[in-house]
C-alpha cells in the first residue's frame, strides 16, 4: 500500500510541475537559509567539553569594589570582573582548594627553529600549570604534561601543539628535544593531538573562536621571563612602573579554572572563596565586602556572551524566512489539493476512507519534504561555503556541517513539509464524495 | 470598482487570503529590519579613521633575543625608514586604528573625581612626526615639538605635560570648544596634562558595533612618546602610488640593518580596514541575500496561489466576460483583490516591524527604526504584490467569454 501511495504521490506531483517545483524550492530555500545560520549558532553555543563541562568552574572576585575602573571596564558596567589579578591567581594556586586548578594567560615569543631553512616566527604561548592538561582532558600524541615539580621549579619545559611539532620536527616524536624561544632553550616534554575546543572557552578575552596556543609552558616560568599577557588587561588604577608593578597591581589579566567533581566540592569552594574575600578585607586590601562568584563552564559562556548578536540576528531572520517559506508551501499545497477535489471525490466514492486519503496526502507532503531536504542540504553547504569566504577566519571555523546537522536538515524539512501539508491534507479529508460527483 | 464581490469571494477563500496576508506581514518585518541593519553596518564600515589609509602601512617589529639598547635601535630603524625613497614620514607607536586591539585610559577634568562619568579614550603614542605620518589634520593649537618627545615602555608609568586630543574628545570634555590650553588628567595621574592641539579625527582601535566602541569611536588622545618595546608598530606613509614598492623596500631595509627581528606583519592600513569590517560586511551581504530570496519566495507564492484562484474561477470569469465585463475589469478585479490582502498584511507588518525593532533595541542595543522606513517598506510590498499578481491576472483577463457556454 505504501509503495502505491508513493507512486500516486509522484504521479500527482508530476501532473503540476510548476506548483511542485515552487513548493520544493520554497522548502529548500527556507531550510538552506535557516540551517546555514543554525549550524553557526550550534557551533557557537556548543559544549566544548561534553561530559566534563559541569565540573569546571571559574572563580571571580570583585577586587575593584564599588568604584569600577576606567577603560573597558566601564563597558561591562557593574558585572563582576572576568579575570583575576596576579595576586589573587597566585594565592588561589597556593591555597590548592580544588581537586585541580590552573592560573593561565596567553602570551607569545619569537621562536627560532633549529632548522635553518625555516624563518623565525612568533609562537603563541599559553602559560599554565600542569593541571591544565588533565583538567581539560587535553589529548597527548607524545609524552605527557610537565609535573607539579616543574611548576614549582619554574622549569624551562614546553608542550607543543601537533601543528607546531609537524612544522619543527616533521611530526616525529620530539619529546626530549629542545626548542629555542627568544634565545632560551626549552625542553619538549609532550606533544598534543589536535585540540581546538570551540568556543575557546578557557580564554574568551581575546578571540572567542580563535586558534589556541602552539606552545604551552609553566605559568611560573612565563612570569619569571616577564612575559606580558596578549589578551585583555584592565586596571582600576594605573599600575606602578615595571613588571613588578604589574604583578603587585589590581589589574586583571589572568584566567583561572578549577575542577570540582561533586556538588559538595563546589559548595566547599564557594565557601573558601567567600572566606578568602573577607580575609582580604580584614587584611586591609579591600575596604568593601568583595562579591565572589563561581560559574561553571556553560554559565561562563553565557556570562561572556559567546554567541554574538550578529548570529542571533541571523538565526532570527532566517527562521522567520523559513516561516514565510512554510506559509508559502502551505498555500501551494492547498491550491493543489483543492484542484484535485474531484479526483478525491471519485476515490472516496469508490470506497477509500478518510484515513486513506489523509495518508495519501501526507505521503505526498513527505515526498516534497524529502526533495526539499536534498535541495536544502545543497543550499546549506553552499551557504556555509559562502560564509567562509565572507567572514573572518575565526568565524569561519564555525562553518562546518557535521552529521547531526545533516540529520537536523532532513528532520526540519520533513517536519516543515508535513506541517505545511497538515491543513491542506485535512481539507482533502473533508471532501464530500457525493457533492463532488454531483457537481460534475 | 465594486468591492463587495471581491470581499465575498475572499470570504469563501479565507485560508488562502490569510496565508498571503501573513506572508506579506512577515516579509515586511524582515525586509525593513534587515535593510535597516544592512544600512547601519555599511555606514559603520565606511567611517573614516582619520588616517590617510591609501598611503600608510604598518610594520609589526619584534626584536628577537632581547638585544640591548632598543631605543637606539628603533631610532636608527625609523631614521632609515624616513630616508627610504618614496617615504613621506615614519614613526614608532603602540597602536593604530582599525586593529581591534589596543590601549585605553581614563580622562578626567578633576583629578579627584571618581566613579560614574569617567571618560575613557584610546591612548596613542607618537612623536612630532606622527600627525604627518598618519595624515591627521590639526584643527586647533599646535603639534608636538621635538623637545617634548619622550620614550616609553608598555609597563612604564609616566606623566605627560602636553597632549593632543581628537575633536570628538575635545567636545566631550569642553563643550564650549576651548580645549586648547586646558588641563586634563589622564591615566589616573594627579598632575595635569596641557591640551596643546586638537586633531580633526583619529578613530579608536576598536570597530565593534553597539556599545561603547561605537558610541566613543573617536575618543582618542596622543601622548608625546616613542614606544620602545620588544614588540612595537612602525607606521610609514608613502608618496601616492608607491605603497607596494615601499612596503617591500622597507622590509628589506630593516632586515639589512639587523636580522635579529621578526617582521610578522607588514600591512597596508586599507587591508587592516577590510579585516576590521569583514564580519560587518559579511552580515550585510548575508542579510541582503536573505532579503532578496524572501522577495522571490513571497512573489512566487502570490503568483502560485493567484494562478490557482484564476484557474478555479475560469468558468465564473467566462460568465462575467459574457455578461459584458471588459478585460480591464477582470484585471482590476484580481489586482484589487491582491491590493486588499497586501494592504491588510502590510498594516499588520508595520506593527510587526516596529515590535521586532523594539525587541532588537532592548536586546541588541540597536538604534530605533524610523517609522518612515516601515512606511516605505509597506509601499514596497504593495508594489511587490501588484507585480506578482500581474501575470495571473493577465491570464484571467484573457479567458474567452465563450468559456461560459462550454463545459469547464
Amino acid at each position: 500500500m505504501f509503495g502505491y501511495y508513493i507512486g500516486l504521490a509522484i504521479r500527482s506531483l508530476r501532473r503540476n510541475v510548476v506548483l511542485t517545483v515552487l513548493m520544493i524550492v520554497a522548502i529548500g530555500v527556507g531550510i538552506g537559509a535557516s540551517m546555514t545560520t543554525l549550524t553557526i549558532f550550534r557551533a557557537m553555543s556548543g559544549d566544548p567539553l561534553p561530559g566534563k563541562s559541569a565540573q569546571l568552574f571559574v572563580p571571580q572576585i570583585d577586587n575593584w569594589g564599588p568604584r569600577k575602573g576606567g577603560g573597558q571596564s566601564a563597558a561591562t558596567g557593574s558585572k563582576l570582573q572576568n579575570q583575576l589579578t596576579y595576586i589573587d591567581a597566585s594565592r588561589l594556586m597556593e591555597a590548592h582548594a580544588a581537586k585541580r586548578q590552573s592560573a593561565m594567560y596567553g602570551t607569545g615569543l619569537p621562536l627560532i627553529p633549529a632548522n635553518r631553512d625555516l624563518q623565525p616566527f612568533t609562537a603563541p604561548i599559553r602559560a599554565s600549570y600542569a593541571d591544565f592538561f588533565p583538567m581539560f582532558e587535553v589529548p597527548f600524541l607524545y609524552g605527557a604534561p610537565w609535573s607539579a615539580a616543574d611548576d614549582a621549579a619554574h622549569a624551562a619545559v614546553v608542550v607543543l601543539s601537533r601543528k607546531l611539532n609537524d612544522k619543527l620536527f616533521a611530526g616525529a616524536n620530539s619529546v626530549g628535544q629542545s626548542v629555542n624561544l627568544d634565545g632560551q632553550t626549552y625542553r619538549v616534554v609532550g606533544v598534543l593531538k589536535d585540540w581546538e575546543p570551540i568556543p575557546k572557552f578557557y580564554d574568551l578575552t581575546d578571540e572567542k573562536f580563535g586558534k589556541g596556543a602552539d606552545v604551552f609552558m609553566p605559568f611560573t616560568r612565563a612570569i619569571d621571563q616577564q612575559l606580558r599577557g596578549w589578551g585583555s588587561f584592565n586596571c582600576k588604577d594605573p599600575p606602578d612602573s615595571g613588571y613588578a608593578g604589574t604583578l603587585r597591581s589590581e589589574c586583571i589579566w589572568i584566567q583561572f579554572w578549577v575542577e570540582l567533581p561533586t556538588p559538595a566540592d563546589v559548595a566547599r569552594y564557594r565557601l573558601f572563596l567567600q572566606n578568602y574575600a573577607s580575609e582580604q578585607r580584614r587584611s586591609g586590601r579591600f575596604d568593601w565586602t568583595a562579591e565572589t562568584a563561581l560559574r561553571d563552564l556553560s554559565q561562563w559562556l553565557r556570562f561572556n556572551e559567546v554567541v554574538s548578536d550578529e548570529v542571533r540576528i541571523l538565526v532570527l531572520v532566517s527562521f522567520s524566512f523559513l516561516f514565510v517559506c512554510l506559509l508559502n508551501a502551505m498555500g501551494l499545497m492547498l491550491a493543489k489539493v483543492m484542484a484535485r477535489a474531484q479526483e478525491i471525490g471519485v476515490r472516496r466514492a469508490l470506497g477509500a476512507n478518510r484515513s486513506a486519503i489523509f495518508t495519501q496526502c501526507l505521503i505526498e507532503s513527505s515526498v516534497i519534504g524529502l526533495v526539499g531536504a536534498a535541495l536544502g542540504l545543497v543550499l546549506t553547504a553552499l551557504g556555509l561555503l559562502g560564509l567562509r569566504t565572507l567572514l573572518s577566519q575565526s568565524a569561519s571555523a564555525l562553518a562546518n556541517l557535521d552529521l547531526l546537522d545533516v540529520g537536523i536538515v532532513i528532520a526540519l524539512a520533513l517536519g516543515s513539509a508535513i506541517l505545511a501539508g497538515l491543513y491542506p491534507t485535512w481539507r482533502a479529508g473533508q471532501v464530500q464524495p457525493a457533492w463532488q460527483l454531483k457537481s460534475q | 470598482m465594486e468591492l463587495r464581490p471581491i470581499l465575498s469571494a475572499m470570504r469563501r477563500n479565507k485560508v488562502g487570503a490569510v496565508l498571503i496576508g501573513v506572508q506579506i506581514a512577515v516579509t515586511l518585518a524582515i525586509l525593513c529590519n534587515g535593510l535597516f541593519i544592512i544600512e547601519q553596518r555599511l555606514a559603520l564600515s565606511q567611517r573614516p579613521s582619520g588616517v590617510d589609509e591609501a598611503n600608510v602601512f604598518a610594520i609589526d617589529n619584534q626584536w628577537v633575543g632581547a638585544p640591548g639598547d632598543v631605543p637606539a635601535r628603533q631610532r636608527a630603524d625609523i631614521e632609515a625608514l624616513r630616508a627610504l625613497p618614496g617615504v613621506v614620514d615614519a614613526y614608532d607607536t603602540n597602536q593604530y586604528p582599525l586593529t581591534n586591539s589596543g590601549w585605553s585610559e581614563s580622562v578626567l577634568l578633576d583629578p579627584d573625581a571618581s566613579g560614574s562619568g569617567t571618560l575613557s579614550a584610546a591612548l596613542y603614542f607618537g612623536d612630532d612626526h606622527a600627525l604627518n605620518t598618519l595624515g591627521l589634520r590639526l584643527v586647533a593649537g599646535r603639534n608636538f615639538e621635538a623637545s617634548e618627545i619622550g620614550e616609553r615602555q608598555a609597563s612604564d608609568r609616566l606623566h605627560t605635560a602636553v597632549i593632543l586630543i581628537t575633536r570628538a574628545l575635545a567636545q566631550a570634555l569642553f563643550p564650549k570648544g576651548n580645549a586648547v590650553g586646558q588641563s586634563i588628567y589622564v591615566e589616573g595621574n594627579k598632575q595635569p596634562s596641557l591640551v596643546i592641539g586638537v586633531v580633526e579625527r583619529l578613530q579608536i582601535p576598536w570597530t565593534g558595533a553597539g556599545g561603547w566602541t561605537e558610541k566613543y569611536f573617536e575618543n582618542s588622545m596622543i601622548e608625546p612618546y616613542r614606544f620602545i618595546e620588544s614588540d612595537s608598530w612602525y607606521m610609514v606613509r608613502t608618496r601616492p602610488g608607491q605603497l607596494a614598492s615601499v612596503m617591500k623596500a622597507a622590509r628589506d631595509k630593516l632586515l639589512q640593518i639587523d636580522r635579529a627581528r621578526l617582521l610578522d606583519k607588514i600591512e597596508a592600513v586599507s587591508d587592516t580596514r577590510i579585516a576590521a569590517y569583514r564580519d560587518d560586511r559579511g552580515l550585510a551581504v548575508i542579510l541582503a541575500v536573505v532579503c532578496a530570496s524572501l522577495i522571490g519566495v513571497t512573489a512566487c507564492g502570490i503568483v502560485g496561489l493567484t494562478s490557482y484562484w484564476v484557474s478555479q474561477r475560469r468558468r465564473q470569469i467566462g460568465i462575467r466576460r459574457a455578461l459584458g465585463a471588459t478585460r480591464g475589469a477582470i484585471l482590476r478585479y484580481f489586482q484589487t483583490e491582491n491590493l486588499l490582502i497586501a494592504a491588510a498584511g502590510a498594516l499588520v507588518g508595520i506593527g510587526l516591524t516596529v515590535a521586532v525593532n523594539l525587541w532588537m533595541v532592548t536586546s541588541f542595543a540597536m538604534p530605533r527604526l524610523a517609522l518612515a522606513w516601515a512606511g516605505l517598506g509597506a509601499l514596497g510590498v504593495l508594489l511587490l504584490g501588484q507585480l506578482a499578481v500581474l501575470w495571473p491576472a493577465l491570464r484571467a483577463a484573457s479567458v474567452p467569454p465563450a468559456l461560459a457556454v462550454r463545459d469547464a
